[in-house]
């Protein structure tokens, strides 16, 4: 019986101990290697906090000491919380403000970035002198039951403020003891991995390494530039697994370089994240004709995934492509404005209910009873399901199909923004009286319409954000009003700059 | 040569792109900005740049950027 993730790794790393288990750029290492790292870190981490079930911050760049760092602090009992080190140290530490963790693992030079700006150092754990000699792992971790968390992954807000998930053990071991067998992942597995270590998607390329004694591959990102070394990475790594998202895919098709690159071994192709067009799928299926190609669907909040699309037909390029099925020990209801479910055909919201929701937003407790509720279909016992926001059908086939959202929640280059999250910090820009941000799904643009005295110049706008804001969240087009359009009861009317900006 | 730096300054306003000999080793060159790039020179000078021809030879510096230009014939 499994309660814990890390019993994966632990009897991955007994059963292969000298086989790669993760590479970044640098180095290649080995499941014993990462494995004595890992116990290294926990020993550091236990001689700093008795604590267990608090979360760690991990404040570190893609690569493998990150990697044995989250498994450190599993080891010691705790759940780890991956912080981006490209994001402005204002949203750092507004996270690290609410999520009070237990300690920051980091390097010197980040340490250093973090200490100016004010965070206190007796809770920065500076790895680079840290030996990694063998010695007992702690045994702390045993105690943890599956309920307890795993990681707090950190999402955008509507109100400028940053909601950390907490997710479960119990929920990550679904989740992945799913997709080893739906994917039939074991030891060949060489994954190719994109998702960036604070989105979750990376959850899926982590666990199977651990769980399958899959290789993981950190794929350099500068190589997500340049589609041509990209897909040489690939053949020369001889991955066969990948896990994307759309918007990288579809910048390989459309520059259609697929076919000019030898010896690729690509035999699972996974993506979710955002919307994937049935055009560009159709262009990577005539490349990899014998692939399996599925498209996974899921907030943060249920445990990355909660429906999936094997594709098993032709789709026409305009087709949506769907997001197909619950996963095994997910369901899914689709409720409409009555709180029914809906008919076959029929718009509602997604919601989900199962093992898989998260234990709710850390240190919010308003934010986790609004989208965490009562299952309205039983009124019998309490039961939650997770409210997510995105409006879906089910077809004839029984299918799920992605519509749209119910708020102003986007998801840009694959990264879920809240456009009130954006317009909470542009209101903070000298000059600014009101604003609107708008996002045009076809051109892929987030759109910054603002009410001044007059023009402001797009690159001082841009600045400002930039201390607050991480890049992906910055608008590429600036459009200046005198007065922005209002509804009757003088709201900004959203609907008209929609209507006049193009959707 | 002024029409790319224009081009480059529009998409990081902090920089002096002039004489740098390599964007990307110097960090002035992500790949957010890269994508606006490449579809800011295509808009610009109406050509369309072959996948093949984005690697970081080609972007690294504003001569780069003008010689590639040049084999899609576009007048810079």
């Amino acid at each position: 019986m499994q309660i814990n993730v890390l019993e994966y790794f632990v009897k991955t790393a007994e059963r292969w101990p000298s086989k790669l288990a993760v590479a970044d750029s640098q180095q290649e290492w080995s499941f014993e290697r990462l494995r004595r790292r890992a116990g290294a870190i926990a020993r550091q981490i236990v001689k700093f906090t008795e604590a267990t079930n608090l979360p760690i911050a991990v404040y570190l760049p893609k690569a493998n000491e990150a990697i044995a760092s989250f498994l450190g602090v599993l080891f010691s009992g705790n759940c780890y919380a991956p912080l981006d080190v490209k994001a402005p140290v204002s949203r750092t530490q507004a996270i690290l403000g609410q999520l009070e963790p237990s300690l920051i693992l980091t390097t010197k030079e980040l340490g250093a970035q973090l200490q100016s700006a004010g965070v206190a150092s007796p809770h920065i754990l500076i790895l680079d002198d840290l030996q990694d000699e063998e010695g007992p792992i702690p045994d702390r971790w045993q105690e943890c039951i599956d309920t307890d968390p795993v990681y707090i992954i950190h999402t955008s807000g509507s109100t400028g403020k940053p909601k950390g998930v907490v997710v479960t053990h119990r929920g990550v071991i679904d989740y992945i003891d799913w997709a080893r067998d739906t994917f039939k992942i074991d030891e060949h597995c060489v994954i190719g991995n994109q998702a960036p270590l604070i989105f979750d998607n990376s959850t899926l390329d982590l666990y199977l390494c651990f769980a399958c004694g899959a290789t993981l591959r950190l794929t350099p990102e500068e190589l997500f530039l340049f589609p041509v070394r990209l897909l040489e990475y690939l053949a020369d790594k001889s991955i066969n697994f990948i896990f994307w998202v759309p918007s990288v895919m579809v910048a390989v098709a459309d520059k259609r370089v697929l076919d000019r690159v030898k010896g690729l071994h690509l035999e699972k192709i996974l993506f979710a994240g955002e919307v994937m067009p049935a055009k560009h799928l159709n262009v990577w299926r005539s490349r990899f004709p014998n692939a399996l190609f599925a498209n996974l669907y899921g907030p943060t909040e249920i445990t990355v995934d909660c429906t999936y699309y094997i594709v098993d037909r032709d789709l026409g390029d305009d087709e949506p492509v769907p997001i197909g099925r619950p996963c095994r020990n997910s369901d899914i209801l689709i409720l409409n404005e009555q709180n029914e479910a809906c008919q076959t055909a029929e718009r509602g919201e997604l919601c989900v209910r199962g093992t898989s929701l998260a234990a709710g937003y850390w240190n919010q407790p308003v934010q986790t009873a609004a989208a965490f509720v009562q299952n309205p279909l039983n009124p019998h016992y309490p039961e939650l399901i997770y409210r997510t926001g995105d409006l879906v059908y089910r077809n004839e086939n029984g299918e799920i199909i992605y519509v749209g959202r119910k708020d102003f929640q986007v998801k840009h280059m694959g990264y879920r923004i809240e456009l009130g999250d954006i317009e909470h910090f542009v209101l903070q820009v000298p000059g600014i009286r009101n604003s609107c941000v708008l996002y045009h799904f076809g051109e892929k643009k987030i759109i910054l319409v603002y009410e001044a005295e007059s023009d402001i110049d797009p690159g001082f706008i841009r600045n400002e954000l930039a201390r607050n804001l991480p890049k992906y969240m910055w608008p590429s087009v600036f459009l200046f009003r005198l007065e922005l359009p209002r509804t009757p009861n003088g709201k900004i009317d959203r609907q008209q700059l929609m209507t006049e900006y193009g959707k | 040569m002024e029409n790319v730096i224009a081009i480059l300054k529009n998409i990081r306003p902090e920089f002096d792109y002039a004489g740098v000999d390599d964007f990307f080793a110097h960090g002035m060159l992500d790949s957010f900005d890269l994508t606006v790039l490449v579809s800011s020179l295509e808009e610009r000078f109406g050509i369309s740049i072959d996948g093949v021809d984005i690697v970081p030879e080609n972007f690294r510096s504003t001569e780069a950027i003008v010689l590639l230009l040049k084999k899609y014939g576009a007048a810079t």
